[in-house]
């Protein structure tokens, strides 16, 4: 019997050379088949359609990557896993295990840290609503607490005289580098005294052992410089302080904010080409803390709590195509079952899609929906995709950072999470929720509970 | 449907329209297509003739071939059947 030929829908594309178009170049040439080794079907088959894919393997050598950039660089650096970023437990244990500390924002994310056996002596407090308990517990803990505002100064002297305890202390600085926006709804200002201002209140106090400084002067920051001038302004803070008090600041806290090799919306260049590595921003800080005035006894710990640089690579999700439409204007849409709801960083980034299976080398320009009904769960406005149908798989790349943690219960129900382990073994890290996951928590109020139609 | 007969299709895919001068590409499911839409075949024939030579569903065949023929029609492409 003679066998049939392999069947790709019919396309037609209109030839338009020279002309610059929003679609772009063609950028897939070969499909992902598999992940660590691990073939897509299998964890798509295993799991379901969409799941979350993580690699051990890609945290830990992103991570040992980072270290190295700055650690031959820079004599003492501590790294803290930033748990806004990921915070789910099989994550945060990676970075544990690889020594990271822990970077956290809120007393929920203190009271991981602490579940997952993190000392408190290893978190760093950070954020603007830090409550009067969480505060007792950290102190008592005797955790790094960076202030936000003098509301929580005042808060922490008032505990650390009631308790006759020392908390450990440092101030969130921020400050003009350059940069648009500016970060100045978080700490105290650098250049209009604000933070010279909080730093004196602190030591004149003489109830707070002020240990660090800190800044953190945005996110996705494609520009290392500004992170110099930012090393140099924190490094001239502590400069006077020593000066004035006799004081040494141990750990100068360069925050977060480096940009991983995701391409912004806009970016005329993909972001794999186009952002700088972790080696420019290593050699931005360190050059600035070393050519600093400050000079204590020992050089001061350089804390960095890079999130994003750190996972966003060895996130990966894997989804199904429901239909392929035809918009009004002609265009190719086609509607996947992952939506915004899972892919928040869909409205920052121009996530690179790679179908799962072979295809030919016709592509076509499409609008990827996502499965959605609402106006806004759009997953790509522009791409130029391989001719894709009902039931094919694509996987999409660079989504470790904070789609798991800001992703929504919203329509639909968040899938399972996998990650591979460095033998190529998937583990399921968090289970896919049901509906019972949400209606336990709800209450119906008695007499609610009947109705008749 | 039928496409006009000054449209230009190659052996490998390549149409040119010279009235507008545009020029598209096809890939082969399509030249199969436009070469049976010339001969002024109609949709059951094209659709009993790809599900001969192509691995595919029937249903599949004909709902995109509707999509095909919408495009082709898009691009000015068709006779005006009057």
């Amino acid at each position: 019997m003679m066998t049939k030929a392999r069947y790709e829908r019919p396309l037609i594309k209109k030839l338009e050379s020279n002309m610059p178009n929003k679609f772009g170049m063609r950028t897939e040439f070969e499909p992902v088949t598999q992940i660590d080794g691990v073939s897509v079907a299998s964890l798509m088959a295993d799991y379901g359609s969409p799941v979350f894919v993580l690699s051990e393997q890609k945290i830990r050598s992103k991570y040992k990557a980072a270290r190295q950039a700055f650690e031959t660089r820079y004599p003492r650096v501590q790294f803290a896993w930033s748990y806004k970023t990921n915070y789910l437990s099989a994550v945060c244990n990676v970075f544990h295990q690889e020594g990271s500390w822990a970077e956290v924002v809120s007393g929920f994310e203190y009271d991981k840290a602490i579940r997952h056996g993190v000392d408190g002596a290893n978190i760093i407090f950070n954020g603007p609503d830090k409550t009067e308990a969480d505060l007792r517990k950290a102190i008592t803990n005797n955790s790094l607490i960076h202030i936000d505002h003098l509301d929580e100064l005042y808060m922490i002297q008032e505990i650390a005289r009631e308790t006759k305890q020392k908390p450990k202390v440092a101030i969130r600085v921020n400050m003009d580098t350059g940069i648009y926006p500016m970060w100045d709804r978080f700490g105290f200002n650098y250049e209009n005294g604000q933070a010279w201002d909080a730093l004196n209140k602190i030591m004149f106090s003489g109830l707070l052992d002020l240990v660090g400084l800190h800044t953190h002067i945005g996110t996705f920051m494609l520009s290392p410089n500004a992170y110099a001038i930012a090393a140099s302004k924190l490094a001239n803070l502590a400069q006077r302080v020593q000066q004035k008090y006799g004081h040494e600041v141990k750990y100068i806290d360069m925050g977060g904010g480096f940009s991983s090799r995701n391409t912004l919306k806009g970016a005329y260049l993909p972001g794999t080409d186009t952002n700088p590595s972790i080696d420019d921003f290593a050699e931005a800080i360190t050059s600035a803390l070393m050519n600093s005035d400050y000079r204590p006894k020992t050089p001061p710990l350089l804390i960095l709590e890079t999130g994003r640089a750190l996972i966003d690579e060895a996130g990966y999700l894997l989804g199904s195509v429901i239909a392929n439409k035809r918009l009004s204007d002609g265009r190719r849409a086609t509607v996947l079952d992952v939506g915004v709801n899972l892919l928040f960083t869909s409205f920052w980034y121009d996530h690179k899609i790679t179908p799962a299976q072979e295809f030919t080398s016709y592509t076509e320009d499409t609008v990827l929906y996502g499965p959605l009904c609402m106006n806004i769960d759009v997953v790509r406005e522009n791409i130029s995709l391989p001719l894709l149908n009902k039931g094919d798989k694509i996987v999409i790349h660079h989504v470790g950072a904070y789609n798991m943690t800001q992703w929504m219960q919203f329509i639909t129900l968040r899938p399972n999470v996998v990650m591979i382990d460095m033998d190529g073994k998937p583990h399921l890290i968090r289970k896919n929720e049901s509906i019972d996951s949400i209606e336990n928590l709800e209450e119906i109020p008695p007499h609610l509970s009947h109705f008749e139609l | 449907m039928k496409i006009r007969n000054n449209i230009a299709v190659s052996d490998n895919g390549f149409v040119f329209n010279p009235a507008s001068g545009e020029s598209f590409t096809v890939n082969q499911v399509g030249l199969d297509i436009l070469n049976m839409l010339r001969k002024g075949e109609k949709q059951e024939a094209i659709v009993q003739e790809l599900s001969e030579k192509y691995q595919a569903d029937t249903a599949v065949i004909e709902r995109d071939l509707l999509d095909f023929e919408a495009m082709v029609k898009q691009y000015h492409l068709h006779q005006n059947e009057d």
